[in-house]
């Protein structure tokens, strides 16, 4: 019903700044795709685009397959959630809901039967005569998604929506969005910093830096084939470890060596294939979840425990390597390890390649 | 726990602390309005100067007569006319101004925010006299413009009924700076998201002033709206230097009025009642005004 699709979309501010870069990509009909990188990226940039409040200095965006470069916002079909909620705090919240509907004529007893419905959806029933300033952080959120749910709009936007609620709220309105979204059957597009809620809420993920789109994929893909450091890095908490160095040639062997003396071989197989690095700069990255502890094969490294912070469920060694910081998540089996030396080992095919910060496939 | 001598003993440190400040506003505050009230029960004048058991208590004298002098009534009027004509005004072109100064698409916005403070700042008797050239009958530059649209001259400061006009309109001239930038501070503190979200809803400029901006700027109009109030009740030096109150007493204004009872013709005692006629307008005034915003919360 509702696909946008944004072609080489460019936005270059007053003074020759980029805030976002080419960009280019297609989010289907029904689809939840989440925006997501660090701060200043251009993911909100590229948000307000689609929502017609910022302006393209290149490019096409397309909604339904009609451009709309000259549409104006409110005839795109679109609603929007802002982070600070955006409420009229002047206006109750039955007002605030029935605001979009009044500018757009519809009869006052079909006002009052839609915004009815959802309050009810979204559990507001009580709170219609409210005003936003006496409603908690939680309810004004929801009152931000009733104004935007209650036009039915074809395409939902959403602005960093929950980032000022508290940790706990947080993930249950995680949730109620995501059911929101079946429930609705609508194409949404979420703008995020947060990985994590990009990794739990997006059917895909778009993940921006410098306002260059660096990957687009779902969630668990990303997670597993990231496309370069940059990615690798950001998706996953704790970070992916990377220890930095130079591809060398070690025993006939293509090897990784870090300054500190740490040295990983690749196997016969991959020669051929990573001869042509040599000398590059390069680095491993391992997962802290991927890191086994207490190994003692011939491929193990001795590592240092730094300190440990069990999480209940699990515990985050932080190891010294060769002068590499490292983090491992393991299950906390052993209640014997202390503050000492351990053999740790890196899974071969957990291990991921990054030549110039570019991902080198090891399979 | 504090036992009640040492209760005492804060209350004294307390007293003595506070003694140098509060003597301060006894004597330069609360004195002079006492004393002034008091003139208003006497017949405090010239005689009285030379030594005050010249003074006579005279009760209600005074404001009986004030209530039967048709010049009183003349001036009253007149200030009313000036605060209910110039006041709205005032407050409507200011925000206007603060409201274009803010737009996005408005350039060179600081000069424009300092040209228009610009009276504010500057001496009201020296912009009386450029007043008084602008609105020279023969010569003066309004009638020149005027002319274009083949308006015959007016004599603006010499006609009863264009005198009060002229005066509102270099009152709102020269202080409509100020109220813009309150104004402007009340539009900055409206988040831009509001707009957008209301824009994203459809709605158009003129919407978007009257169901956000007009609402959220609710309090600072108010502000603006009873120092304008006060300031313009107290109505004195425009008609003083450009008119002396005629032609005709049409601008004679109450505190003018009070001045020329009080240092002209030395009627302290009478002029003090007059003041506090006005503070008794001024205080209804905002009381009313308070009242009428309140409801709208």
């Amino acid at each position: 019903m509702a696909k946008v699709e944004l072609k080489n979309v460019s936005k270059i501010y007053m003074g020759g700044h980029k805030a976002v870069d080419n960009v280019s990509f297609n989010i289907d009909d029904k689809e939840f795709v989440v925006l997501v990188g660090p701060s200043g990226c251009g993911k909100t940039t590229t948000l307000r685009m689609i929502a017609g409040l910022e302006e393209l200095s290149d490019g096409e965006i397309f909604i339904d397959g009609k451009p709309v470069k000259n549409v104006p916002p409110k005839d795109r079909n679109i609603a929007m959630v802002f982070q600070n909620y955006a409420l009229y705090p002047h206006m109750t919240v039955y007002e605030n809901m029935a605001f979009g509907l009044k500018i757009r004529k519809f009869p006052k007893n079909e006002i009052k039967k839609m915004v009815e419905e959802t309050a009810e959806i979204l559990e507001l029933e009580k709170l219609l005569n409210r005003k936003p300033k006496v409603l908690s952080g939680g309810q004004r959120q929801r009152v931000a998604l009733g104004r935007a749910i209650v036009r039915k709009p074809k395409v939902f936007l959403f602005d960093e929506p929950l980032s000022n609620l508290d940790a706990k709220l947080r993930v249950q309105m995680r949730a109620e969005i995501s059911k929101l979204h079946r429930k609705l059957g609508a194409t949404m597009i979420y703008v995020t910093h947060d990985q994590r809620e990009a990794m739990t809420m997006g059917d895909r993920i778009v993940v921006m830096k410098d306002g260059i789109i660096r990957q687009i994929d779902k969630p668990l893909r990303l997670y597993r084939f990231p496309k370069d450091q940059f990615v690798a890095g950001f998706i996953g908490s704790p970070a992916m470890n990377f220890i930095k160095g130079k591809m060398v040639f070690e025993n006939g062997l293509p090897a990784l060596r870090a300054s500190g003396g740490f040295l990983y071989r690749f196997d016969e197989r991959l020669k051929e294939k990573l001869s042509k690095y040599i000398n590059e700069n390069a680095a491993l990255g391992i997962r802290p979840e991927n890191i086994a502890l207490n190994g003692s094969s011939e491929q193990s490294y001795k590592a240092e425990i730094e300190l440990i912070e069990p999480l209940g469920a699990e515990s985050l060694y932080y190891l010294n390597l060769f002068g590499d910081k490292l983090i491992a998540k393991a299950q906390p089996l052993n209640d014997d390890l202390k503050y000492e030396t351990v053999g740790i080992t890196f899974p071969k095919e957990k291990v991921h390649l990054f030549v110039n910060e570019k991902a080198v496939s090891l399979k | 726990m504090i036992d009640a001598s040492n209760k005492y003993g804060i209350t004294k440190a307390v007293a003595l602390f506070l003694s140098p400040a509060l003597s301060a506003i006894f004597i330069f505050f609360f004195l002079p309005v006492f004393a002034a009230l008091a003139m208003s029960f006497t017949d405090f004048g010239l005689y009285s100067l030379a030594d005050w058991r010249y003074t006579r208590f005279v009760g209600f004298d005074n404001y009986v007569k004030l209530f039967n002098d048709p010049l009183f009534w003349q001036a009253l009027k007149n200030t009313f006319y000036f605060v209910l004509v110039a006041g709205p005004l005032s407050v409507a072109v200011s925000l206007f101004a603060a409201i274009s100064l803010n737009s996005k698409f408005a350039k060179f916005k600081s000069f424009f925010r300092l040209a228009f403070f610009l009276p504010v700042v500057t001496t009201l008797v020296a912009v009386a006299i450029v007043f008084r050239f602008v609105y020279h009958p023969h010569f003066g530059l309004l009638n020149y413009l005027l002319g274009f649209f083949g308006i015959s001259p007016i004599d603006w400061l010499g006609d009863p009924d264009w005198a009060m006009p002229a005066i509102i309109l270099m009152a709102v001239w020269k202080n409509f700076g100020y109220n813009m930038i309150i104004f402007t501070a009340g539009l900055q503190n409206i988040p831009s998201q509001l707009y957008e979200a209301a824009e994203i809803e459809g709605a158009n400029a003129w919407r978007k002033f009257y169901q956000i901006t007009l609402p959220l700027l609710t309090p600072t109009t108010l502000f603006i709206g009873v120092i304008t109030l006060i300031g313009f009740f107290q109505l004195f030096a425009e008609p003083y230097i450009m008119t002396q109150g005629g032609p005709l007493n049409s601008t004679l204004s109450i505190v003018q009025y009070m001045y020329r009872e009080g240092f002209r013709w030395w009627n302290m005692g009478y002029s003090a009642a007059l003041a506090f006629v006005l503070f008794a307008v001024i205080f209804l005034g905002t009381l009313i005004q308070l009242k009428l915003k309140g409801k709208d919360e």
